[in-house]
């Protein structure tokens, strides 16, 4: 309850429900903000506990557009924020099938940062992991380098502009970055109790990486 | 009408934009999936407009999407967002700009919690000086480039070659706007005509002779939602909320839809490939094409007289083509897929339901 989005995201929520009638996820998935915010609220530990435990914390798609519609200018997407940061930090996160997607978004994002001083990268966003990419994306990927040479672009190149590469000065600044701010240590702590996870699963890293990224195993959705 | 009061009131809409000197940063998403429209975007201001946008080689990510997927703490952002602002600091320039809506918020986001948690802010002058030596100070002004574009749009406008008219009928094309969720829904009073009348992109296609489609879900997010993207057993929920936004736009018929935000462009771009592959249905007014969608650079570049192709605008799935000819465009069709010096790099695989070329 220190968090400071916490601070700021509640203030006296009067359960009117509008952050769950404007909600993209509330429409697509069994979620709703408006009870998160309750319980938070009740300051129950056992019914908290239960959330940080549960798919529900990882339905949000932090677009925010809650913080807009709310009467009492909170800000449910901020309070889920500070539950999954929560969650990670306790391990609640492996509990459950959307929480254990973390592995991979940590592996893929934040390898992403600090190999190639960028989130997403032509290196490790591949059209077979990303149909919808669609036929001119599997033509990007396939001649890459001119196409990306046709439209301007720097890539892997010295000097500045779109995808050049990135100094190894600025990679080990945001290694270093990652380190002090706690970035490493949540990583590893991801890394290290999913694959604690995995072996409980009976699965080896590489299962458990396809299990978590492709698969969908319960009824997640509202209809 | 007490006219000093309707001022005040919409004062609080307004957002100053300094008019020259800024230190760009690029964006993870745009400089994958269009990095021409980012090239246009400095072109038109440097080279065309005259003004003064460094961009520093050693600046990175702002690590946005790594936040908002929850993978890193807040102070990581907050501190690598430092170090960009030391590199400013370091290049004499007081101004910002921000390529990527995410970013852009996330910016904002940090400005405002150092504002009223200045404990925070304090903890990351410590933090980034532990981790690179480093010292930073706050920009003046923040900005995005979409902010940048709707500042100059009457310079666009008067240098003009092509405005957003339709040239058979002589009537404005009809325009749709999708604005990012994080330009105003957080913070709305640091964007142009916050997040109950965002102006940004409206002003431009106005300015540029252009007609703006008023839809039901004219405000619903493209449904990125970060991790129910990046993860692909998450992927129907970003898919529903861009089909639900086509469904509710497409009885307006637009010729086209522009966006501010990075990702906002490849899901509505993306989508409609995967909405007509799966189910046979295209949007818009031309059989078997869907509706482009364009950036505000990519748009501002084709009304300035920029070749379609060198701006990059192959890149995205969603044939282009219907958009230029009813501007009257003059381009290659045979060069959309060449290399540099017409290096022939063959072309995408037609898809079944929806053309590309």
């Amino acid at each position: 309850m220190q968090d400071y989005r916490l601070k700021e995201g509640l203030k006296a929520c009067i359960n009117c429900g509008t952050c769950t009638a404007v909600c993209p996820a509330a429409e697509f998935y069994r979620y709703n903000p408006k009870n998160i915010v309750n319980i938070v609220q009740s300051r129950d530990d056992d019914r908290i506990l239960e959330l940080l435990k549960s798919d529900m914390i990882w339905y949000c798609g932090e677009c925010m557009s809650c913080v807009t519609r709310c009467p009492r200018t909170n800000a449910p997407g901020m309070v889920i924020i500070a539950l999954r940061s929560l969650s990670v930090e306790l391990g609640y996160f492996v509990e459950s099938e959307k929480g254990r997607q973390q592995y991979a978004l940590a592996k893929v994002l934040c390898g992403n940062i600090l190999n190639y001083g960028y989130c997403v990268h032509p290196e490790t966003f591949k059209y077979a992991s990303h149909p919808e990419y669609g036929t001119v994306g599997k033509w990007i990927e396939e001649h890459l380098e001119d196409v990306y040479d046709r439209v301007g672009a720097n890539y892997r190149g010295d000097g500045p502009g779109p995808l050049r590469k990135i100094a190894q000065e600025s990679l080990d600044d945001l290694k270093r970055i990652f380190d002090v701010t706690g970035a490493t240590a949540r990583v590893d702590r991801i890394k290290a109790l999913s694959l604690e996870k995995a072996k409980e699963m009976g699965l080896s890293e590489e299962e458990y990486f396809d299990k978590v990224f492709n698969k969908t195993e319960c009824n997640h959705l509202n209809n | 009408m007490i006219y000093e009061g309707k001022k005040r009131i919409w004062s609080e809409f307004q957002k100053e934009i300094p008019d020259d000197g800024y230190f760009y940063a690029r964006s993870c998403i745009r400089q994958n999936f269009n990095p021409g429209a980012e090239q246009a975007f400095l072109d038109i201001v440097r080279n065309r407009f005259g003004k003064d946008f460094y961009e520093n080689p050693l600046h990175t990510t702002c690590g946005g999407i790594a936040y908002h997927s929850d993978t890193t703490p807040e102070e990581t952002s907050m501190t690598i967002i430092a170090r960009q602002f030391s590199l400013m600091q370091e290049a004499g320039y007081e101004n910002f700009v921000v390529s990527c809506v995410t970013s852009f918020g996330l910016h904002t986001e940090i400005l405002q919690t150092w504002e009223e948690f200045p404990e925070v802010e304090a903890k990351i002058h410590q933090m980034l000086w532990d981790a690179c030596r480093r010292e930073f100070v706050k920009p003046r002004f923040l900005v995005h480039a979409s902010d940048i574009m709707f500042k100059y749009r009457y310079l666009v406008s008067e240098n003009a070659v092509r405005p957003l008219i339709n040239i058979k009928t002589g009537k404005p094309l009809r325009v749709v706007e999708h604005i990012g969720c994080h330009y105003s829904k957080m913070f709305p009073s640091k964007s142009v005509g916050g997040a109950e009348y965002p102006y940004v992109l409206s002003g431009l296609v106005e300015a540029l002779g252009g007609e703006i489609v008023d839809y039901p879900e004219r405000r619903h997010c493209c449904g990125f939602g970060f991790r129910q993207y990046l993860v692909r057993a998450n992927r129907g929920y970003s898919l529903s909320n861009t089909y639900k936004k086509f469904e509710s736009m497409q009885p307006f018929m637009p010729d086209m839809i522009i966006t501010n935000c990075p990702g906002c462009n490849y899901f509505l771009d993306r989508w409609q490939y995967v909405i007509a592959e799966t189910t046979g249905k295209t949007y818009g007014d031309t059989p078997g094409y869907g509706i482009p969608v364009l950036s505000y650079e990519e748009v501002a570049a084709l009304v300035l007289g920029y070749d379609p192709w060198d701006i990059g605008l192959q890149m995205h799935q969603v044939a282009v083509e219907p958009l230029l000819d009813k501007m009257g465009v003059e381009y290659d069709r045979a060069a959309k897929y060449r290399g540099k010096g017409g290096k022939d790099l063959g072309k995408p695989e037609s898809p079944v339901n929806i053309k590309c070329y």
